[in-house]
């Protein structure tokens, strides 16, 4: 009873201490903090700005000061929590830089106060509001009363509301405005209805199809053919006796590492007009030089060889998960090997076809970069987004039309394969043992195999020599004396009065975007992990809504997030544009489903008992997350760490509208120099990048031995960016 | 190994918060953000040439005219650059026309040639011309010698037959070299003519390109016979020593006034300022030269390099810059061209 009485007593004060900290924070946040700008620092705090309309941001917090003395009260906490947010995000809407944020308003009340962005001050004091809020909660009962669980998922809830839907409810919002920022529902409809977007005149008319059926159709496309092609590669790895390992685990770490466009460019120093091989054949044959590369053939071939190994890699899991014992079955009733294959195999692995067909369709919808660089007159819906804004037109409203449309085609995409492929199992891999030996190709299908890799494999080999080559040979095809010339004008080093400093053109935006990479990196795998430990250790309401929202991010285009981004944090009362920290932000939430993928699967193999455990020893969530499970995890930090730079180091469409002078990054700057025609320079500086991430892989690799990295490619069911979005 | 493990994740953590360091490091200097309309190369010298001359750090965006435009746009509640140089005039005008560039007056004005003079006047001095590009073509040599066809010297050579899938040009909803040549056309022959010939010559185009610069270079590699771009753009291509020479359409041509504003609201008004009176001197107009951008500089002083084009030999039109800089006109033009133009079968 004692006993008992202590620890209750015990449990009393230390809640309370909680609870005094996060008050703490809050009036430091009003007080103490800057209130406004993120970066001048030079902001009074909130009471002493002389804003009238910030003083009731003090009541939530003297309310829940004044109950955490005594007997707490969770429902007067919960109630000063959310008045203290709801306060604070009104106030900061209402009231912007020019006054009223709403014209309404400024014609009812006349002009209006006006204030900068949110600071230091607003963010310590938003945090304490959701930590009162979560500590209400707990109170109440939620989560089994863990304050640390519904603090943390208020937090990963509150984060993704700012960083993923405001931005794409801003786009909804822009979508509906004309030029001038008025409200004009009838130019929406117009825009979205329009013949540029879904007119059929390819098919009756002659003329060029509407935009969004180019889309449509480009990426079925791709999608069959990297299916069909993943699915060839995937036999003859395991079907057959070819020596596939090495080769496999190169082709699986090689669209990680590879930027984009690099293919797309690669195919027209290959393919084009003037490419090696077009003259050569040219040449051979007195063929006139064609220029058919341009557009949808070149935008295939480029899409499918960049994401073949990721349906490679589904497709591997898929075929292992057939146990052999039913094709020996089989086999056994007297079927021909194609029997077997075709009423056997092919059944049981269609459902994961479905599945990579329709990764690769998400994957080619969303692809900018190489429809920018080899799509010739062929239009899609991402890279008329991008000219929507910045070309000559300028036309923000279109911009967000066509996003829309995008955007409901991935959503719809991903929503099929979440709901209608994730509930239908097909594994036939049981607790039984299945001893047996897969059933061997029938011919047929082992030659046509055959017959689909070795070209693929020998344009994937030609088109990474050109990478590596081509920007060391003055002009590759056409004169290939070796040359120095543009490695030097990228990288070059020189010695002035000041010592040595770094000339070359591509210095700044190589180091700023290691820099970004690395400030990202441990956001993203924390984020990641978080959610990851969330969704898989504990019960809470909707939490599959929750996982869902945690990995749309994955479904949307980074070109949307990117237009996103700069309507919806260029002014405040966000304002984060021209700072690297947008960029930071726009990486760790784009790259966040690798971080709780690689969550996921590390902690389903620790058992839930060493919780149960730290608990019954008297531990809370956060000690057993912290000195028992966390340490365990190390293997997905580093992983999700890892994974976050490289993507971080090749994405492209998110940020291309975030870079700034100080801020340039790498691909950008790629994309900059092929889109003039500057080949040399892109190719080299594409060739630098994929060996630096090849450097990096292997130096991890050498710091934490074979076991994860190592293991990720060679049981290839482990996590990789495409099985991210293919599990659960 | 577990060790190892925990010395890796401590690095990589150690690692980052270095550069969260780095990141967040002050910054006291005097500085100038420069959005930057014209060739890498020159932007970049001419940021380097500043910051050496006057400690002011310069952070340069190299965009194009029409991306300039979009973010200045963008941006006008809360400004992040101070001064835009170089591209295309048309933008600098419309910005102007919307008042999101700033009225200055330099002290170097009228020491300027007439047309950026002009160019000030038409902006209210919200822009100045810095250099003047003629637009023009540029041909394969090696291409049309192999295929004997004869040397293209005027606009109407460009729609002949032989010249079927070998001519590019930018696309001017993207690209302001591209929408140079769709006013002057239209200005040259009158607008029905004007589009009458633009549809003809669409049957021997084999890309719009995107960037305006892009064709030049595709000429000088080859991928096309003849690119439609502005001269000075041909001539750097064939400086590169790649077989392409340009040309000045003999019917006559337009040109562009590459221009100079100041952002409206700049955070660093007064080192912007300083800068724009800079750049109008012949000691920064001649860094155009050095960097292989051979426009006309705006102050008579700067010597015109030899490879430059000779403007007593270009027959210049009288372009009228206040109309087709104005967005209705684009607005207009431009849907016209896409839907007659661009849209039509070949």
């Amino acid at each position: 009873m004692d006993g008992r009485g202590k620890e209750r007593a015990e449990i009393a004060s230390a809640l309370p201490r909680f609870l005094l900290g996060w008050l703490a924070v809050g009036f430091a946040g009003l007080v103490l903090l800057p209130w406004y700008g993120l970066d001048e620092g030079v902001s009074p705090p909130a009471l002493l700005a002389g804003r009238p309309w910030l003083l009731p941001l003090i009541p939530p917090l003297l309310l829940a000061l004044s109950c955490s003395f005594g007997r707490t009260k969770p429902r007067v906490l919960v109630a000063a929590g959310v008045a203290g947010l709801v306060w604070l995000a009104a106030q900061a809407f209402l009231i912007i830089h020019r006054g009223w944020a709403f014209v309404w308003i400024t014609t009812l009340l006349g002009p209006g106060p006006s204030q900068p962005a949110l600071g230091w001050g607003a963010i310590a004091y938003a945090v304490a509001c959701l930590m009162l809020l979560a500590y209400g909660l707990a109170r109440l009962g939620v989560c089994k009363g863990d304050v640390f669980v519904v603090g943390a998922l208020l937090l990963v809830v509150g984060l993704i509301a700012l960083f993923v839907f405001y931005p794409v409810l801003c786009i909804l919002a822009s979508a509906v405005r004309d030029n001038d920022g008025s409200f004009a529902p009838t130019l929406f409809f117009e825009k979205l209805l329009s013949r540029s977007v879904w007119g059929l005149d390819c098919v009756f008319g002659g003329r060029s199809c509407g935009v969004a059926w180019n889309t449509v159709a480009e990426a079925a496309l791709v999608g069959v053919l990297t299916t069909f092609l993943g699915l060839a590669f995937a036999l003859v790895a395991l079907r057959t006796r070819m020596p596939m390992k090495p080769l496999l685990r190169a082709l699986s770490v090689l669209p990680i590492i590879t930027p984009p466009f690099v293919i797309g460019l690669a195919l027209i120093l290959l393919f084009g007009r003037a490419g090696m091989v077009t003259v050569w054949v040219a040449n051979l044959f007195d063929l006139p030089r064609s220029r058919w590369i341009y557009g949808m053939p070149g935008i295939t071939i480029a899409q499918v060889l960049a994401f073949t190994p990721i349906s490679l890699l589904v497709l591997l899991g898929v075929l292992q998960g057939v146990a052999p014992s039913l094709e020996e079955a089989s086999q056994t009733l007297r079927a021909s090997r194609w029997y077997t294959f075709r009423t056997v195999t092919w059944p049981l692995i269609r459902p994961g076809l479905a599945n990579s067909f329709l990764i690769g369709f998400i994957e080619s919808m969303a692809d900018f970069a190489n429809p920018l660089v080899i799509g010739g007159n062929f239009n899609v819906l991402s890279t008329d987004i991008f000219f929507a804004v910045v070309g000559a037109s300028h036309d923000q409203g279109r911009a967000a039309v066509l996003a829309i449309v995008l955007l409901s085609f991935t959503l719809a995409a991903f929503v099929a394969q979440r709901f209608w492929l994730g509930h239908r199992s097909y594994a036939t891999v049981a607790g039984k043992g299945h001893i047996g030996i897969p059933a061997q190709l029938p011919g047929f299908v082992r030659a046509t195999c055959y017959a689909v890799i070795v070209p693929c494999l020998i344009l994937i080999v030609a088109v990474y020599c050109t990478i590596l080559v081509g920007g060391f040979v003055v002009s590759i095809g056409r004169d290939n004396t070796p040359t120095l010339q543009y490695f030097w004008t990228a990288f070059s080093i020189e010695k002035g009065v000041g010592g040595w400093f770094l000339s070359g053109s591509a210095w700044n935006s190589f180091l700023v975007t290691i820099e970004v990479a690395l400030v990202a990196m441990p956001f993203t795998a924390a984020l990641g992990l978080l959610t990851a430990w969330l969704l898989d250790r504990q019960q809470f309401a909707f939490r599959r809504s929750f996982e869902f929202l945690a990995m749309m991010s994955f479904a949307i285009p980074g070109t949307i997030i990117g237009v996103a981004y700069v309507l919806a944090f260029n002014v405040p009362p966000v304002s984060l544009t021209g700072t690297g920290t947008i960029i930071a932000i726009a990486f760790a939430f784009r790259n966040m489903p690798v971080g709780i993928r690689a969550g996921l699967a590390n902690l389903s193999q620790i058992d839930r008992s060493l919780d149960e455990a730290s608990l019954t020893l008297g531990s809370n969530s956060f000690g057993t997350l912290r000195r028992v499970i966390l340490p365990m995890l190390r293997p997905a930090v580093i992983t999700a760490m890892v994974y976050s730079f490289v993507r971080a180091m090749t994405a492209v469409s998110a940020v291309i509208f975030l870079v700034t002078g100080r801020y340039n990054l790498a691909t950008t700057y790629i994309v900059g120099r092929a889109d003039v025609g500057d080949y040399g320079v892109a190719i080299v500086y594409s060739a630098v990048l994929v060996v630096f991430m090849m450097l990096v892989l292997l130096l991890i690799q050498l710091a934490v031995g074979e076991r994860r990295i190592g293991r990720r490619v060679e049981v290839p069911r482990i996590e990789s960016p495409g099985t991210a979005l293919v599990q659960t | 190994m577990a060790n190892t493990t925990r010395n890796s994740v401590a690095t990589l953590f150690g690692i980052s918060a270095l550069a969260c360091l780095a990141a967040g490091r002050a910054q006291a200097q005097r500085q100038l953000v420069m959005y930057c309309g014209v060739d890498e190369k020159w932007c970049r010298a001419i940021a380097t040439t500043y910051q050496k001359e006057t400690g002011v750090q310069v952070d340069m965006t190299r965009m194009s005219a029409g991306e300039v435009y979009a973010r200045v746009r963008a941006e006008k509640d809360n400004p992040h650059g101070d001064v835009w140089f170089g591209g295309t005039g048309d933008p600098h005008l419309q910005a102007a026309e919307e008042k999101i560039t700033e009225a200055y007056q330099s002290p170097m004005l009228p020491k300027l040639r007439d047309w950026a003079q002009r160019q000030a006047e038409r902006a209210h001095n919200r822009t100045v011309g810095l250099y003047l590009g003629a637009l023009g073509f540029g041909y394969n040599t090696e291409e049309v010698k192999r295929r004997r066809l004869a040397q293209p010297a005027c606009w109407a050579d460009l729609i002949k037959p032989e010249f079927k899938d070998e001519v590019q040009m930018a696309d001017p909803n993207s690209s302001g070299t591209a929408w140079t040549m769709l006013a002057t056309m239209v200005q040259l022959m009158g607008e029905d003519k004007g589009f009458e010939y633009l549809k003809a010559l669409h049957k021997n185009i084999n890309e719009y390109t995107k960037a305006g610069a892009a064709p030049a270079l595709a000429a000088g590699q080859g991928e096309t016979i003849v690119g439609i771009a502005f001269q000075h753009d041909v001539i750097d291509v064939a400086e590169h020593n790649k077989p392409v020479a340009v040309v000045s359409p003999c019917e006559g041509t337009g040109y562009e006034i590459g221009s100079l504003s100041l952002i409206a609201g700049a955070k660093h008004m007064d080192e912007a300022k300083k800068f724009y009176d800079w750049a109008l001197t012949q000691e920064a107009q001649k860094i155009a030269a050095t960097t292989g951008s051979f426009q006309i500089p705006s102050n008579p002083l700067t010597p015109v390099p030899p490879e430059a084009p000779d403007l007593s030999k270009i027959k210049l039109i009288e372009y009228d810059f206040a109309k087709y800089g104005s967005s209705e006109t684009r607005k207009r033009l431009l849907g016209k061209w896409t839907d007659e133009v661009k849209n039509a079968p070949k």
